[in-house]
């Protein structure tokens, strides 16, 4: 009996946990969303009447910043996509006794807060960073284009921000390949560029559907760097719902869209899963 | 590519390779010519440059100093995957996200070849494996992933296949029974065979020429029977099986043998078994060539007197003695358990006599452990 029950009792405190934390909120989430204002009452008093058509209002009256969400989060992940496999594969298979020191590096940025880091980038990218008067000079951007509160900026900052997330699955997934079989398919007469996409990017396909989805389903959903980097212009749905929540006060209206924004991600990421067909890989 | 490096055929030419990490020289100025159609076997301890030099015949490595040619092409600077060579790695080095099928097409699908299914499963019956086209590497035992690892590569026709420890991850009973496959497959297929091996019993069962290497040198070559019979280093006497090296001085010449006094007995040898560069020889008779008998029995060929037994292991086919010789040397002594006669007992006074023939001589400067004390079941992990 005792062995049976141990498994259960030690779920019991994460599970605890969730409950509280997760499951409780959402409940609470779920039912507020349906909610409408008590007629005549202050400002923030709502009452329940199932009013499901909070959702369809919610989203036709934001639907640009859901598309703009989605459309950043894209690139940012190709980016960082980009930037990540090969820095993965060299530390994998070409950094020799350094590997732990390069991984510290990948992670280093976590010693600083989040918001600091963000708010660095406006330093970088502003008028008296190195950047704009580098890329006047040479030509590249006129003397009047600026790179803050610009999508270029928003779209840098979630990049830079989210790139362990996409280098550290990469990297534990090119690091397990077992280099013989690189050997192997050279000794088979495939040329390096054949071996790659061959033999390393289809072993490699597990951290790249991991380090996509880390990448990509906390940058639909994140307003700091829009918030810092970006301008009303550039306005992400993670924005709206932070203003309707904290400065409208419409609660109903933050609840429907947060739960939209859930139920898009969740259908995206089914349809990549599928797509990508993790389940053939090893 | 200048030339096309591909479609390469002939002997493989070694010619005074040398290759070097830093200050150690894994392969040492080693010249080597390897005939077409031959199994072909480097057998060596770990760490003794073999596997060093086939990863530089497969174009892993490159060589330090030195020059590698396929008939008559360079092929010393080629790219891995334009060598007419394949190679079955060690620990087989499937590729785990693909079938069997598509394994074994892997090379074919490269060269661009037309008739992919046929080519495919006339390996596949050719290694009885053909139910196991569709499932992964990792779905089949360490047996059939050996066997596809072998299919991979013949499929190709090489000029040149390589094995490197390829059954070195296989229990005993598996690992003989793919022996007399790969020797058989061999001669099916026609290819040259280069197997890399530490098991002396391995190369011995498949290989028509053995190389046997040593700190980066070869140390002797030649057919199995000739290295066992008629070894020229002590290396290879003691790697290759066992030997019983005593001590000795050539003290006179009779026609076509050689005399030589052992702790003041008189014995003879073949001229042609001896490798001595002066009078000081060490005497080599391999334990299963003496024959004991207690002291008053008549006895022919070379005899030496005053052993004692010291230790009797009776192990089924043959009874494993340790006799002590008068000079304090203990001989291994190898008898057939064969003629009905009750093994000698421990404390036996006994002569030891062998067949002269038998007998090679060994400089009588060599280090007599050498070879001996290397461990051959260490997995090599040069």
């Amino acid at each position: 009996m005792g062995k049976i029950r141990t498994p259960y009792l030690l779920l019991l405190p994460g599970f605890g946990f969730l409950f509280v934390f997760f499951i409780l909120p959402i409940l609470n989430l779920a039912q507020t969303s349906t909610q409408t204002p008590v007629g005549g009452g202050d400002t923030g008093q709502y009452e329940q009447t199932f009013r499901f058509q909070n959702y369809i209002d919610a989203f036709v009256e934001n639907k640009e910043q859901f598309g703009r969400s989605f459309v950043y989060a894209l690139i940012a992940t190709f980016l960082a996509l980009a930037i990540s496999y090969p820095l993965a594969y060299a530390i994998a298979f070409k950094s020799g006794k350094y590997k732990n020191f390069f991984l510290v590096l990948v992670v280093a940025p976590f010693f600083t807060s989040f918001l600091l880091r963000t708010v660095a980038w406006k330093q970088i990218l502003g008028e008296e960073g190195f950047v704009v008067p580098t890329l006047r000079s040479v030509g590249i951007i006129s003397d009047s284009t600026t790179l803050t509160s610009t999508a270029f900026a928003v779209v840098m900052g979630m990049t830079y921000n989210f790139l362990p997330f996409m280098t550290l699955p990469l990297f534990a997934s090119i690091d397990r390949i077992d280099p013989r079989t690189l050997e192997a398919s050279g000794d088979l007469y495939a040329n390096g560029f054949t071996t790659f996409r061959k033999v390393t990017l289809p072993l490699s396909m597990p951290g790249v559907v991991a380090g996509t989805l880390l990448t990509f389903i906390p940058a639909a959903g994140d307003y700091v760097n829009a918030a810092i980097l970006g301008s009303p212009n550039t306005k992400m749905i993670g924005n709206v719902i932070e203003s309707r929540y904290f400065k409208i006060v419409d609660y109903p209206t933050a609840a429907a869209l947060s739960f939209t924004l859930m139920a898009a991600i969740l259908i995206l990421v089914t349809v990549y899963i599928r797509k990508a067909g993790t389940e053939e890989l090893v | 590519m200048s030339f096309d490096a591909s479609s390469a055929r002939g002997d493989l030419i070694l010619t005074r390779i040398t290759k070097e990490y830093g200050d150690f020289k894994a392969v040492d100025d080693l010249s080597l010519t390897i005939p077409k159609g031959s199994f072909f076997a480097l057998l060596g301890p770990s760490g003794c440059g073999k596997t060093t030099t086939l990863r530089m015949i497969a174009g892993l490595e490159e060589p330090t100093v030195g020059s590698i040619h396929l008939g008559p092409t360079d092929i010393t600077t080629t790219k891995p995957y334009q060598r007419p060579i394949n190679t079955v790695f060690q620990n087989y080095a499937l590729f785990p996200h693909l079938t069997i099928f598509e394994n074994i097409a892997f090379g074919l699908r490269r060269r661009g070849i037309k008739d992919v299914d046929a080519e495919v499963n006339k390996v596949l019956n050719l290694v009885e494996l053909p139910h196991l086209a569709g499932r992964k590497p990792t779905q089949l035992s360490g047996g059939q992933q050996q066997r596809i690892a072998l299919a991979r590569a013949i499929v190709n026709r090489p000029a040149l296949l390589l094995l490197d420890e390829p059954l070195g991850a296989l229990d005993l009973k598996l690992r003989r029974q793919m022996q007399i496959e790969l020797k058989w497959i061999q001669k099916e297929v026609g290819l040259t065979f280069v197997h890399v091996t530490h098991d002396q019993e391995e190369a011995m069962t498949m290989a028509d020429t053995i190389a046997v290497m040593n700190e980066g040198k070869i140390e002797q070559m030649g057919s199995p029977a000739d290295l066992y019979d008629d070894p020229e280093t002590a290396f290879v006497a003691n790697f290759l099986g066992q030997s019983n090296l005593i001590k000795g001085t050539i003290s006179g010449n009779d026609g076509d043998s050689l005399i030589a006094d052992v702790f003041g007995q008189k014995i003879s040898l073949p001229k042609n078994r001896s490798h001595a560069v002066d009078n000081s020889i060490y005497v080599g008779i391999r334990p299963e060539k003496f024959r004991i008998s207690l002291l008053n029995t008549p006895v022919n060929g070379n005899v030496l007197t005053g052993g004692r037994i010291e230790d009797v292991s009776y192990i089924g086919v043959s009874t494993q003695y340790q006799v002590e010789m008068p000079w304090g040397q203990e001989l291994m002594v190898f008898e057939q358990n064969d003629d009905g006669v009750a093994p000698f007992n421990k404390g036996d006074a006994v002569n030891i006599s062998w067949a002269p023939v038998f007998t090679f001589a060994l400089r009588g400067d060599e280090d007599v452990t050498a070879g001996s004390e290397v461990n051959p079941e260490v997995l090599d992990e040069e």
